[in-house]
């Protein structure tokens, strides 16, 4: 059966290559960070297992690297980007392969597409193929080995060269391929140690609870804000529900619960689309595309967030206490 | 009411703000928060550890990058890039409002992870987007494939986004109902899910006009371009 740790196992085994080749041409700091990483997937299973069974060691072990981690990061300065190979050979290559390069692309989000709609019906005597849990995301990392299969025929060129160039794009990706996974275990710190409650007291005991539209706006604004500090409107949704939405719109002022918790929620994506703190989303993509301004994406999206916002909060302010 | 673990939010604005290195300033702000909460520091250590490797799906675009790497090598962007070339058809806003279209309409059917940052708008979306670009411009700068690579991102962004909170079995709707059912409040996902639509149109709109006014700028920057010359 194939279940999600065999991709995390992948990355863990890319992650020590990068780490390995690093080491061999003697960049000594960026070998440390991806060899540490890779162990920390390596190890993920171990940890989760032996925190369940009521040891914490595994995890605070854990914990300690993610600190040696982030002491390593502003070590790893971005490579001088390196192009692979240079412009008239893969000119040459293209004019050569043609159409046939979008074959194992488009093999990525075909075959993704393929394991989530059909996943679950797919078994081999008797035993199903996908594991229920991630099945999406068990298809995505199946999907990628079978692109780098066919890309390695098309190309006419060993997989090994395939595995070298994922070395190259991940070393220029760097510490930014870090950032969600950090932001993930942030969001948990500040969930436990009461960030949210504090904030949510901080504007309830602010607020002029008379107007049912200064309540509104508020909770929208708040959303927005919350969504920007976390990274997250999943967690500023429960903070700004319960602290205003719940209480005050919908108990007070007679809110729709519905309309109130959907629009409120997309509220809060708009703060996700003006925040560094979404790194996956805003991050990410800089570095992925070797932007110049780690900040482009979010700067390309200013603008439609604030529409989107201000659509968002008309149509929830006239529809939601009718 | 314990303030004091506020202080992390403002280690994260500040360390922001003056531009440090964003992984050791996330881990200081976690490490701030988690001890003025009167966290014992052996608890916070597994927090950290514990949610760092529950995350680990967040670097699953990794895989792509061999995939990836070995086409680009073989030339997957100097074909997209012709090919958009001789599209005559197909502009930049069409490429880029169709590709908004089809992530959004995926995102409502709950397939999130069929396209990306990294499975399409890398190897595919951005290099026929800077096709396009070349169509419009004579001259294409680094300046105007930032730009067009940004745009990119974003409209996969504002797609995914606005489009997943449509789908009832996702995790916003189911949030959502969760909170209302713990709080007595029984609502059907749908009921949810539905009151999403309205957003989801208005942002395919949006974004759609914000992508027509960026080819519209290209256009009359290669007008003004071309008249110069012709001067």
């Amino acid at each position: 059966m194939l279940r999600i740790e065999y991709a995390y196992w992948l990355i863990a085994a890319l992650l020590a290559y990068t780490g390995l080749r690093n080491l061999r041409e003697r960049h000594g700091w960026r070998a440390a960070f991806w060899l540490l990483l890779g162990a920390l997937f390596g190890g993920g299973d171990y940890v989760l297992a032996q925190q369940a069974a009521g040891n914490p060691l595994p995890a605070q072990i854990a914990g300690v690297s993610v600190i040696v981690l982030a002491l390593l990061a502003p070590r790893l300065h971005r490579q001088a980007h390196a192009d692979g190979g240079d412009a008239q050979a893969r000119l040459q290559s293209a004019l050569r392969l043609g159409h046939k390069l979008f074959v194992p692309a488009l093999l990525i989000p075909l075959v993704t597409l393929l394991v989530a709609l059909f996943g679950a019906y797919l078994s081999i005597a008797g035993h199903a193929l996908f594991a229920k849990a991630q099945m999406t995301l068990t298809g995505l990392a199946l999907a990628c080995v079978v692109a780098l299969l066919a890309a390695a025929r098309v190309a006419r060129v060993p997989v090994r060269q395939g595995i070298a160039e994922g070395r190259r794009l991940l070393d220029a990706i760097g510490w930014a391929a870090l950032l969600p996974l950090l932001l993930a275990a942030l969001g948990e710190v500040f969930t436990h140690s009461g960030v949210g409650a504090a904030i949510a007291a901080l504007a309830s005991n602010n607020l002029p609870t008379g107007s049912a539209l200064a309540c509104l706006l508020v909770f929208a604004l708040g959303m927005v804000l919350f969504t920007v500090i976390m990274g997250n409107a999943f967690a500023a949704f429960p903070v700004m529900m319960a602290g205003i939405g719940l209480p005050l719109l919908i108990h007070q002022h007679g809110a729709n619960p519905a309309i109130l918790g959907s629009m409120g929620m997309l509220c809060g994506y708009c703060g996700t689309l003006l925040t560094p703190m979404a790194a996956d989303y805003n991050l990410v993509p800089a570095a992925l595309l070797e932007l110049r301004n780690p900040y482009g994406v979010i700067r390309a999206q200013v603008w439609s967030a604030v529409s989107i916002f201000i659509v968002t909060f008309l149509m929830m302010w006239m529809l939601v206490f009718r | 009411m314990n303030y004091w673990p506020l202080l992390g939010v403002a280690v994260i604005v500040i360390g922001f703000a003056l531009r440090f290195n964003p992984v050791p300033v996330v881990v200081c702000a976690a490490l701030v928060s988690g001890l003025l909460a009167g966290m014992h520091v052996p608890d916070l250590l597994a927090l950290l550890g514990r949610s760092f490797v529950s995350s680990r799906m967040l670097m699953l675009f990794v895989l792509t990058l061999p995939a990836i790497g070995l086409l680009e090598h073989a030339g997957l962007r100097e074909h997209a890039q012709r090919w958009m070339g001789r599209l005559r058809g197909l502009t930049l806003a069409r490429l880029l409002i169709g590709y908004l279209l089809v992530r959004e309409l995926l995102a409502m059917l709950g397939l999130t992870g069929v396209a990306g940052h990294a499975q399409t708008v890398r190897p595919l979306l951005a290099p026929m987007g800077e096709g396009a670009v070349e169509k419009i411009l004579p001259m294409v700068t680094d300046a105007d494939r930032d730009e067009l690579r940004a745009v990119a991102a974003a409209t996969d962004n504002i797609g995914r986004f606005f489009g997943e909170d449509v789908f009832i079995a996702l995790g916003a709707v189911l949030l959502i109902q969760g909170f209302y059912a713990q709080h007595g409040i029984d609502l059907t996902p749908l009921s949810i899910a539905l009151w999403a639509l309205p957003t989801a149109i208005a942002a395919f709109v949006i974004q759609s006009v914000r992508v027509w006014l960026y080819q519209r700028r290209l256009l009359r920057r290669a007008a003004r371009m071309r008249d110069e010359q012709a001067a």
